[in-house]
């Protein structure tokens, strides 16, 4: 087990320096570093000034262990457009964007769930054919068209929803978000659904198909033969066991969600890191997305990590199977 | 090949070509032939397009900002009837629709057939070779594999730049894992058979092995993942030029008029965006029912 979460460990170090090597040739070997990382509205004594400052009149194996050392102690650099340190800048809009990621997560397991499992009990039923089909269009559905509709929608012609920002945000137990007031609540809904639907048809799809296995199940036969209702065998014998591949797909989906929210957030001008990293993009803000890029980079490497490491703690045979290579 | 002369070869010859046999399967599905008819009604539109749109959108000559802005069916100042509308710029979007639907189509067949050659070949690399070489190129699929699609061409973006060729990069790299990892998987399955071990037995140059014998048999999965990824390509350029990061104004997609559209969009203009967005749905939707069906009539564990 520790030889194994070791491994893992340094196979997640490993990746974090290839990615910091790919983005620092990308900046600095492919792209011209003076036009990307220096403000293009900069005199010539200041260009001169920050090249020296960033090291750039050295040699390049010098520039990259520079970089190393600005990425290790957190500093980025300064963004052109705000003055602040990068790093300072992501942060402060991180909270936002995983505040939709994860109300849009609980919004794919309540709607997901229930709708799956109708589907799966009732497959014949002419519903449950609608269902599987809406899914089949959540999938294929480009996300950012769906949230264009949405907001012509219920934004212009009903106008029941506010399509763009945060709205107002309130402090509950420390935590400072929009989940607190009816306002931040009507600007999050929009958002949030948008950004749910590939995981609302993925949790349909995931819940039908673990019925549809679980049901010819013996557990299910002997319950049922015990006299048990169909609202307990369904409710609790059913709903335990089809949980378990949900929760881990579930799981494994936040870091997606946290990539896809970059399309969510542009189109409901919601401000979370996502919009930062297309605004910073367009403004050419580079230490704000060299930044960006290795945040994320890190959170997906830690999420992958510690799905790894649960899945070895759930599943002997995953273990064995990678000592075996 | 009409479908007449198939179904008496089927039927009495019982001698079938295995395309015959692939065809009067994938017939079965009504949706999947529906789906197939409009997918080639939008390649037909596509290239037609410079031959049958009243204008050419970007020829500055032909439009006119004073048709700008116009509900669908309205008409505009040189005669013809805007049946989808105009855009800001006093486009027909009909026109402009059609020639955009060129460029999707372009950049997502030419990313897919592209990421389907170099992952395959990695992937084939990667069987044959076997031992650390092929450790190491799993490891690194498996790691790419473990970042969403749209995170590796955003970070592609943010380090080449718009445009076309760009564009395609960042697709290609965002997806030959995709092939790498199905070929790979295919080839280690079909080289443990008899007729690998009798090709090698004769002799045969490696080369010769791998092209001839190994790769015809991994195509089944591949034409499914390629249809697939090809949908997933024209939806990911879609996505990044309507933020604004992917294709140029002068290379006008399908992403790129909707991305237009959107500051129309709070004044209750709906078509310029609507009309493009429904251009491309029904491309992608019916590339991926086209898709599915050749994976159950493609899939050996299904036969019958």
């Amino acid at each position: 087990m520790t030889v194994f979460i070791i491994r893992r460990l340094l196979q997640a170090i490993v990746v974090v320096f290839l990615m910091s090597l790919i983005v620092f040739f990308g900046v600095n070997v492919i792209g011209d570093p003076v036009d990307m990382l220096i403000n293009p509205e900069a005199d010539q004594a200041e260009i001169e000034r920050t090249i020296r400052a960033l090291g750039l009149d050295k040699p390049i194996h010098e520039q990259y262990l520079f970089f190393l050392k600005g990425v290790a102690s957190g500093d980025f650099g300064k963004s052109f457009i705000f003055g602040e340190p990068a790093l300072k800048l992501i942060l402060h809009h991180m909270p936002a964007t995983i505040e939709l990621a994860l109300v849009s997560l609980v919004m794919a397991i309540v709607l997901g769930i229930p709708l799956g499992l109708y589907a799966g009990l009732f497959p014949d039923q002419r519903i449950s054919r609608a269902i599987m089909a809406g899914s089949i269009l959540g999938f294929s559905l480009p996300t950012f068209w769906v949230g264009l509709m949405m907001i012509m929608l219920f934004a212009v012609y009903l106008g029941w929803l506010p399509s763009t920002g945060r709205g107002d945000m309130a402090e509950f137990l420390g935590i400072r978000s929009s989940l607190w007031t009816r306002d931040g609540l009507s600007h999050l809904f929009m958002p949030a659904l948008n950004l749910a639907l590939t995981n609302i048809s993925l949790v349909i799809r995931l819940t039908r198909a673990g019925v549809r296995e679980a049901m010819h199940q013996d557990y299910i036969k002997f319950a049922r033969a015990k006299g048990l209702t169909t609202r307990r065998v369904v409710g609790v014998h059913l709903m335990k066991n089809i949980l378990i591949p949900i929760v881990t797909v579930l799981g494994l989906e936040f870091g997606n969600l946290l990539a896809f929210s970059v399309v969510t957030e542009t189109i409901f001008a919601w401000p979370g890191m996502g919009k930062l990293l297309i605004d910073s993009l367009l403004q050419l803000d580079r230490p704000v997305v060299v930044a960006y890029l290795m945040i994320i980079v890190l959170f997906f490497v830690i999420i992958n990590l510690v799905v790894d490491i649960l899945y070895s703690v759930l599943d002997p045979r995953v273990r064995l199977r990678d000592q075996g290579t | 090949m009409s479908a007449g002369d198939i179904e008496t070869t089927a039927v009495e010859a019982r001698v079938e070509t295995p395309f015959q046999r692939f065809w009067s399967e994938f017939r079965e599905s009504t949706i999947a032939l529906i789906a197939l008819i409009v997918l080639a009604l939008i390649v037909l539109l596509a290239v037609l397009a410079p031959w049958i749109t009243p204008q050419d959108p970007y020829d500055l000559a032909q439009v006119d900002v004073l048709d700008g802005k116009l509900p669908p069916g309205s008409e505009a100042f040189t005669g013809y009837t805007m049946w989808l509308g105009s855009d800001g710029a006093g486009r027909d979007l009909y026109s402009a629709i059609l020639y955009g639907l060129r460029i999707s189509l372009m950049v997502g067949m030419a990313s897919g057939v592209l990421a389907l050659i170099i992952g395959t070949a990695i992937g084939l690399v990667a069987a044959y070779a076997g031992g650390r070489t092929e450790t190491l190129i799993m490891r690194a699929v498996d790691i790419q594999l473990s970042f969403p699609a749209v995170l590796i061409a955003l970070m592609l973006v943010a380090i080449l730049g718009r445009g076309i060729d760009k564009i395609i990069i960042a697709l290609v790299a965002a997806q030959w894992a995709y092939y790498a990892r199905t070929v790979r998987g295919t080839a280690l399955v079909e080289s443990a058979k008899e007729y690998i071990e009798a090709a090698r037995c004769l002799g045969l140059s490696h080369t010769r092995v791998v092209f001839r014998h190994v790769l015809p048999n991994c195509m089944a999965p591949l034409i499914v993942i390629g249809t697939v990824q090809t949908a997933s390509a024209i939806a990911l350029e879609s996505t990044l030029s309507f933020l604004g990061v992917g294709l140029r104004q002068t290379e006008p997609s399908l992403g790129v008029l909707i991305s237009n559209g959107f500051e129309y969009m709070m004044s209750g203009r709906y078509w310029i965006s609507f009309f493009p967005g429904l251009a491309l749905l029904v491309t992608i939707v019916s590339i991926n029912l086209v898709g599915d069906q050749l994976r159950d009539v493609l899939n050996p564990r299904l036969k019958r």
